[in-house]
């Protein structure tokens, strides 16, 4: 495995850093206060190749906190609302798209 | 079923608590993610999409029901209240935490389970026909060399860090439903003219990105020799396989490039060395694992019970009976698959509900005993004739009693991108399309039987390759498209299907696979023609024409 | 990086020699398989012990008739998800009876120290210091083993058979 941070980063546009909270595996987003946030709302948000890199890199570093991290796409709202940039990332933040078997509560 | 003993119970509690110890390790910021990650797939922990996903392990199909209770409670407390069950028999859960993982180990090593090497590069869980040791005309029950080998392969120190992932399949009957074609070593038992019970090894099989049908290395291994034969097989690939391309890694690529000759030709001379040493089984030792093997007591039961002649007149009976219930090799009883493929549902999930239920009808109706097959579908293994109408009535009662096993809405799919971090598509909503397509029973009973398998990425781990109808999940400028195959089977002939056109975007599968179907319907010789022998004789072409011409 | 040796932390009486250093007049030396094979007799005929490093991508066919006189083969894990050393170290010990130290050098990390003394391994270059320290600990963690291999623990076939034969006898 390359290091995600070996890999050539090309992003086209807004985008964030995710990945999943180590100690259960939640889907986390990268602050821009070096932390993690279950919301993608509280991620932060880059646009430029340096920047991405270094939000990445400083992600990376902090394996104890969550693991598998990445750069992905989002959309930004005209509120400024942040939101999935692909179908991977909506699955990621709101859940699977199928019918479960029912599962009595 | 196999008991442990004190040995393997052992054993796996130690395991347990080594992977406590790296849990805590990794928790603390002692191992790092790059250390523990092989770890923690040694025990069949992978991340995903959502959380982590947990592989548990079901060496060749037989649970107990107290074991398949336990699979509920590690849903129910750890999960999310349901399982998938993979066709590799193994069952996985998709939501469990890490911190917990050791705790859920734990349990299910008080019932003898475990998820050893469900994962990583080293000899996955060995897998075999899930109607060993009931299906008439078997040789003999595969499961005491499958359990042979499970303890063979179980932590082996020199095989554990291999190039990539081994996968053995163990059959012993004529028509083969473990599927061993495709497997990294495929063993098919037979007996030698002596009478003397050995196996023909075949060696490469897989699917994947290059898929393989697996070639013969040798058609006759004593049983005695199996360990050494094996561990010489293992050990010319370790040191030769290939480590730079995890594309190239699998025992098929080395046996390729080799040409099955030259590859039997380093086996050998290495076997030559070690077919003496201590891995040569004695009589002792597998008589000492077959005492392990505990089977009912049959009782004398007529061929044609009364409750049976009475049910027949139901015709919803009857249809199940038909279409789920197979001959047992002993009179009076039945092996009944369960289908894990209720219409709409997701493709071999079950909930812990289901699996309490099933466990306690287990109990009931078949000896305690439960089976699970590479169909991803489940089977009580020994359920006396004259029950067969009560149990009816009672799997129905929980949605298990959806007659369609082997039928077109039996579909084979793996997780695909709802679940799986590797995928390009969406798998399960496909396959959920299309039962709703066909569930029309009568529709399908026409149709007979046809196998549609679907994986979310070129990994195959739904078996697109060999599926009647095979469908691949790829992406195009960010958009799901899916490829679709016809003709492949996985079998004792098995063979690899070929794409019958462009790809199509998800919106259009369904649709696809019905052209396809009523394609067949339209070519096939006779009702009785099954659509992979349609295919076997007009070839490809005259359903590209039909399916494509209007696209 | 620490050298566990006879289950503790021990001082390597070793000096690696880079292929173009001097060789010097005394004491014990490790060397690559590469200064080894380019002279063997220069180097085997000092009086002092004298170590090699395999590579593990490398058949031991041009090792394997120096032995006898070889003290110390130090094989490879370049990362410790790749397993060739331990198939070299079976083969060392069990085919061709090599008496002396098996080192294992490159990734060594606690989690695999199972594995290592049962192929064969009696020496461990550990890479780290919280590992080293915990080799006693850690080798402990397993009691039984499935598979017969040369490191002399009694296998679980052998030892059911044996508790099979106390049992009867003791009827
Ligand atoms: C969701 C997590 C999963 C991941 C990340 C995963 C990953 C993979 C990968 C990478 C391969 C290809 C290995 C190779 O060719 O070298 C593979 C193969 C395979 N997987 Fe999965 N898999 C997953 C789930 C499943 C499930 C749910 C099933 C069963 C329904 C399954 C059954 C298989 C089988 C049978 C193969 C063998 C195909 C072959 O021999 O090449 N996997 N898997
Ligand atoms: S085939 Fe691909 S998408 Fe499906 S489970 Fe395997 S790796 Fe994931």
């Amino acid at each position: 495995m390359t290091s995600p941070l070996e890999q050539k980063i090309r992003i086209t546009g807004p985008s964030v850093v995710t990945a999943n909270r180590t100690w259960d595996g939640t889907v986390v987003y990268r602050t821009a206060t070096k932390g993690w946030s279950t919301d993608l709302a509280d991620a932060a948000v880059v646009r430029a190749v340096p920047e991405a890199r270094a939000l990445l890199a400083e992600a990376v570093a902090d394996d104890l906190g969550a693991v598998g991290a990445y750069i992905a796409p989002v959309e930004i709202g005209e509120s400024g609302k942040i939101a999935p940039g692909n179908l991977r990332e909506r699955i990621r933040a709101s859940g699977v798209t199928i019918d479960l078997l029912p599962v009595p509560a | 079923m196999y008991a442990y003993d004190e040995i393997d119970r052992t054993l796996i509690d130690e395991r347990v608590s080594e992977f406590r110890d790296q849990v805590k390790r990794r928790l603390s910021g002692e191992l790092t993610e790059d250390e523990f990650k092989m770890l923690r797939l040694q025990n069949g922990v992978y991340l995903q999409l959502h959380a982590y996903m947990f592989r548990v392990a079901i060496p060749y199909g037989t649970l107990s029901s107290k074991q398949l209770r336990r699979l509920a409670h590690v849903a129910r407390r750890y999960d999310r209240g349901y399982g998938h069950f993979t066709t590799r028999q193994n069952i996985q859960f998709n939501w469990i935490k890490l911190a917990d993982l050791p705790d859920a180990l734990a349990d299910l090593a008080e019932v003898g389970i475990h998820s050893m090497q469900t994962s990583g590069n080293n000899t996955r869980n060995v897998t075999s026909d899930q109607w060993a040791g009931v299906a008439p005309g078997e040789v003999e029950d595969p499961r005491i060399w499958s359990e042979i080998l499970r303890q063979y392969t179980t932590l082996h120190p020199e095989f554990s860090f291999l190039p990539r992932k081994f996968k053995f399949a163990i059959t012993a009957s004529e028509h083969d439903r473990a599927a061993i074609k495709i497997h990294d070593i495929g063993l098919r038992l037979h007996k030698n003219e002596q009478g003397e019970t050995g196996f023909e090894v075949l060696v490469g099989g897989g699917l994947g990105r290059t898929p393989l049908i697996a070639k013969t290395i040798r058609p006759f291994v004593h049983g005695r020799d199996l360990l050494s034969y094996v561990e010489a097989i293992m050990r010319v690939y370790n040191q030769y396989g290939r480590r730079d391309n995890i594309y190239k890694a699998r025992i098929k690529i080395l046996v390729h490039e080799l040409g099955i000759e030259k590859f039997a030709e380093e086996v050998e001379e290495e076997w030559q060395h070690i077919r003496n040493s201590d891995l040569k089984l004695e009589a002792a030792t597998i008589e000492d694992i077959r005492s392990r093997f505990t089977y009912p007591t049959y009782a004398k039961l007529p061929h044609m019970p009364d409750e049976l002649r009475k049910a027949a007149h139901d015709p919803l009976f009857e249809r199940w009976r038909k279409n789920s219930v197979s001959p047992h090799k002993v009179q009076g009883y039945s092996i009944v698959t369960i289908s894990l493929k209720p219409v709409g549902g997701p493709p071999g999930d079950a909930t812990a509900e289901q699996m309490d239920a099933l466990a306690d009808l287990a109990d009931k109706y078949s000896f305690g005993e439960i089976r699970v097959g590479h169909e991803q579908n489940l089977a009580l293994p020994h359920v006396a004739k004259h029950d067969l109408p009560a149990l009816w009535k009672a799997l129905d009662k929980i949605g298990l009693a959806t007659p369609n096993v082997n039928l077109v809405s039996d579909i084979i799919a793996c997780p695909g991108l709802d679940y799986c971090s590797l995928a390009n598509a969406r798998s399960i909503p496909i396959a959920q399309e299309l039962t709703r397509r066909f569930a029309n029973h009568d529709t399908a009973d026409l149709i007979g039987r046809l196998h549609i398998n679907i994986s979310g990425c070129i990994n195959a781990c739904g078996h697109h390759h060999v599926g009647h109808i095979g469908i691949l999940g790829v992406e195009k400028n960010g958009e799901e498209f899916y490829q679709i195959t016809i003709g492949g089977r996985a079998d004792e002939k098995a063979e690899l299907g070929t794409l019958i056109g462009p790809s199509v975007p998800y919106n259009e599968v369904a649709d696809v696979i019905e052209d396809v179907v009523e394609a067949y319907l339209a070519l096939r010789a006779t009702p009785d023609e099954l659509f992979i022998d349609t295919v076997k004789r007009l070839g490809v072409e005259p359903f590209r024409e039909r399916v494509y011409a209007t696209r | 990086m620490p050298l566990v040796r006879g289950g503790n932390i021990s001082q390597d009486d070793f000096v690696q020699l880079a292929d173009d250093a001097p060789l010097p007049e005394k004491g014990a030396v490790l060397v690559s398989a590469a200064r080894f094979l380019a002279d063997p007799q220069v180097l085997l005929q000092r009086s002092d012990r004298l170590g090699v490093i395999w590579p593990n991508n490398r058949d031991l066919d041009d090792l394997v008739p120096h032995l006898e006189r070889i003290a110390v083969v130090a094989l490879v894990f370049p990362t410790f998800r790749d397993g060739r050393a331990y198939s070299q170290a079976r083969l060392l010990r069990e085919r061709y009876a090599f008496r002396g130290e098996l080192r294992a050098t490159g990734q060594v990390l606690r989690d695999q120290f199972v594995f290592m003394l049962r192929a064969g391994f009696d020496a461990f270059d550990v890479k780290k210091q919280t590992d080293a320290e915990a080799f006693g600990q850690t080798v402990k963690r397993y009691s039984v083993f499935y598979q017969p291999t040369g490191d002399g623990r009694l296998a679980a076939p052998f030892r059911r058979l044996q508790l099979r034969h106390s049992e009867s006898a003791s009827l």
